[in-house]
């Protein structure tokens, strides 16, 4: 009898158990894994006038079932230098844009990690509290800065120190100034989460030692925050290479940036297959720091 | 030696990395209370501008389905997000433990032209398998949202999760409590400070979304960044900087806020602590 109740709380409780699994694994395959398997699919479909704009990959007519697998959106991709240069472009610049953050956002991580414990909170909150507010009118900020009658040109002017304004805005430097302004909070907080673990007694013992603090710096407290760099860089440089709202706002014509061309792909030309194979060669070309960032991210999960 | 002056190379490197984040957020500030439509140009203090964003009702209208949306995005990525957390840290091991973590860090660095055009495929894959959803508007932006901050609340969550003790929650198992009392009535109010957080970093995350919101919405529901990315892409207007003052404020008050009653509960632990020690001794 007693047996019998157990063995049924036991089975309600597996049955929970995958209930409650379920919920989450169901929700993130649906929405998140499943639509990549549908941009594989339409990126491999023909663009046509129709709604939706492509055509089916399978079709049966005439007792006979056709499966139309067309890799020409992919073909066309690389052999327009259009696109190549894109994903070059997005490459060189996040690749610069992440490396700048890396400089700023290191030195300023490490003084929080050292500053007296009542005011690492506050620290913390003021670099956290930029990216709260809107991204899209952070970057709108610095249209009115770096623009050719903008404050810094004025500036400069009114100072004597040029004579005609300094083309800024519309370039790679302004995309860049923007990335950085933008990311910087998501590379300085977990720079500053691994150096603020930092064991004192570490950094004691090896000036006790005769350490010169420049080779404690390079033998103790760098090897130790890598994962800090690896974590903050990819928050960085992932999202930045499909970026769209810095390129479109401060970029011009010579900062070609894959995520732009995407977009619009897909809202000007409404070519949907195109835009589908952009998006997937962009994926490939993410999927080695994504997995690298989710294997560190697990591995810091577990510790 | 410059070394044993408190200024050191680091130091400088915080504080004009401050004024780097900080300075241009002034500016807006300042301009919004100019005179001149030129945003670069002093002319004189007013705050006519401020008049004009509250006569406009597009923004006006836009500012309200963004917060409906981010609400109800928020509301549900925290009940996702949460769950998620507690089955990856509580559950030991399980089927598709390695897919759900992954699903939980990619959206994280995710593009996010990437996310919101295969969402918007599923939707218009859906509509024609299943006939929903018939229109895309706030109901396939609250989808979205609700994906990628579940993600972001399931960070947050766990963290804390892991930091907490466990052995209150097998004790009150021990004495016989169901696991699901147990985890409303001793975990959750145990981690409900990261809930807050979680749900209040998710619903900023929902309000600042212009990408994946473009790609996912229909023609009838147009959020807060839609309309502000469609004036800005028009060039400079001090109308878009009075909302950026007040968006500025609404964050600073909140974060203060945040910062006044964590400062409090720390306070309050500290005398505790040194009331348990002196009773001690």
């Amino acid at each position: 009898m007693m047996r019998r109740q157990v063995t049924a709380w036991a089975k309600r409780l597996r049955l929970g158990r995958r209930a409650i699994i379920a919920l989450p694994l169901v929700w993130l395959s649906l929405f998140f894994l499943m639509p990549f398997a549908l941009v594989l699919k339409i990126s491999l479909s023909e663009a046509a006038i129709n709604v939706p704009p492509y055509g089916p990959l399978v079709e049966y007519a005439n007792q006979t079932l056709h499966v139309f697998l067309n890799v020409g959106n992919y073909l066309f991709l690389l052999s327009d230098s259009y696109y190549v240069a894109a994903y070059w472009g997005s490459i060189k610049i996040a690749f610069t844009a992440t490396l700048a953050c890396l400089l700023l956002g290191y030195p300023m991580a490490y003084a929080m990690a050292r500053a007296p414990r009542r005011w690492q909170l506050v620290l913390m909150l003021l670099v956290m509290l930029p990216s709260w507010t809107s991204f899209l009118i952070r970057i709108y900020a610095w249209m009115g800065i770096l623009g050719n009658s903008g404050l810094i040109n004025n500036l400069l002017l009114w100072l004597g120190l040029i004579d005609t304004p300094l083309r800024m805005m519309n370039t790679p430097f302004a995309v860049i100034i923007g990335i950085v302004y933008a990311y910087l909070p998501f590379m300085v907080l977990p720079l500053y989460a691994h150096l603020s673990r930092l064991d004192d007694s570490l950094l004691e013992a090896a000036s006790d030692l005769g350490s010169r603090r420049f080779n404690t710096f390079m033998k103790v407290t760098l090897p130790l925050s890598t994962g800090g760099i690896i974590a903050g860089s990819m928050l960085v440089f992932i999202p930045a290479v499909g970026e769209f709202v810095i390129p479109e706002l401060l970029g011009g014509p010579d900062t070609l940036m894959i995520g732009k061309v995407l977009w619009d792909e897909f809202f000007q030309n409404r070519d949907w297959p195109v835009a589908s194979a952009l998006a997937m060669v962009m994926l490939l070309l993410l999927l080695i720091p994504i997995v690298w960032f989710h294997r560190y991210q697990s591995k810091e999960m577990k510790s | 030696m410059i070394a044993g002056s408190r200024v050191n190379f680091s130091t400088v490197m915080l504080v004009l990395g401050l004024l780097f984040l900080y300075l241009p957020m002034a500016v807006l500030v300042v301009y919004s209370f100019n005179v001149s439509e030129l945003v670069t140009v002093w002319a004189g203090f007013s705050p006519k501008w401020y008049g004009a964003l509250f006569e406009d009702e597009q923004i006006l209208a836009a500012v309200w389905t963004s917060v409906r949306v981010a609400f109800f995005s928020a509301s549900m990525a925290v009940c996702l997000g949460t769950v998620a957390a507690f089955v990856m840290t509580r559950f030991g091991h399980f089927r598709g433990k390695t897919a759900l973590s992954s699903m939980v860090t990619a959206p994280l660095v995710m593009p996010e032209v990437i996310t919101g055009l295969s969402l918007l495929l599923l939707f218009v894959q859906m509509a024609q398998l299943i006939g929903w959803p018939t229109d895309r508007g706030m109901t396939t932006i609250w989808i979205a949202h609700t994906t990628f901050c579940s993600a972001y609340v399931a960070v947050v969550v766990a963290a804390r999760l892991r930091e907490v003790d466990r052995s209150i929650e097998e004790a009150a198992m021990d004495l016989g409590s169901p696991p699901i009392k147990t985890f409303f009535s001793v975990t959750l109010p145990v981690i409900s400070p990261a809930l807050a957080a979680g749900w209040l970093l998710a619903f900023t995350l929902s309000l600042d979304d212009l990408v994946i919101a473009s790609f996912v919405s229909g023609p009838g529901a147009n959020t807060l960044p839609m309309v502000v990315f469609s004036s800005v892409r028009m060039g400079v207007s001090p109308k878009i900087n009075a909302l950026a003052t007040l968006i500025i404020l609404a964050v600073s008050l909140a974060t203060f806020i945040a910062w006044y009653l964590m400062r409090r509960n720390e306070n309050k632990r500290r005398v505790t602590l040194e009331a348990d020690a002196q009773d001690a001794t």
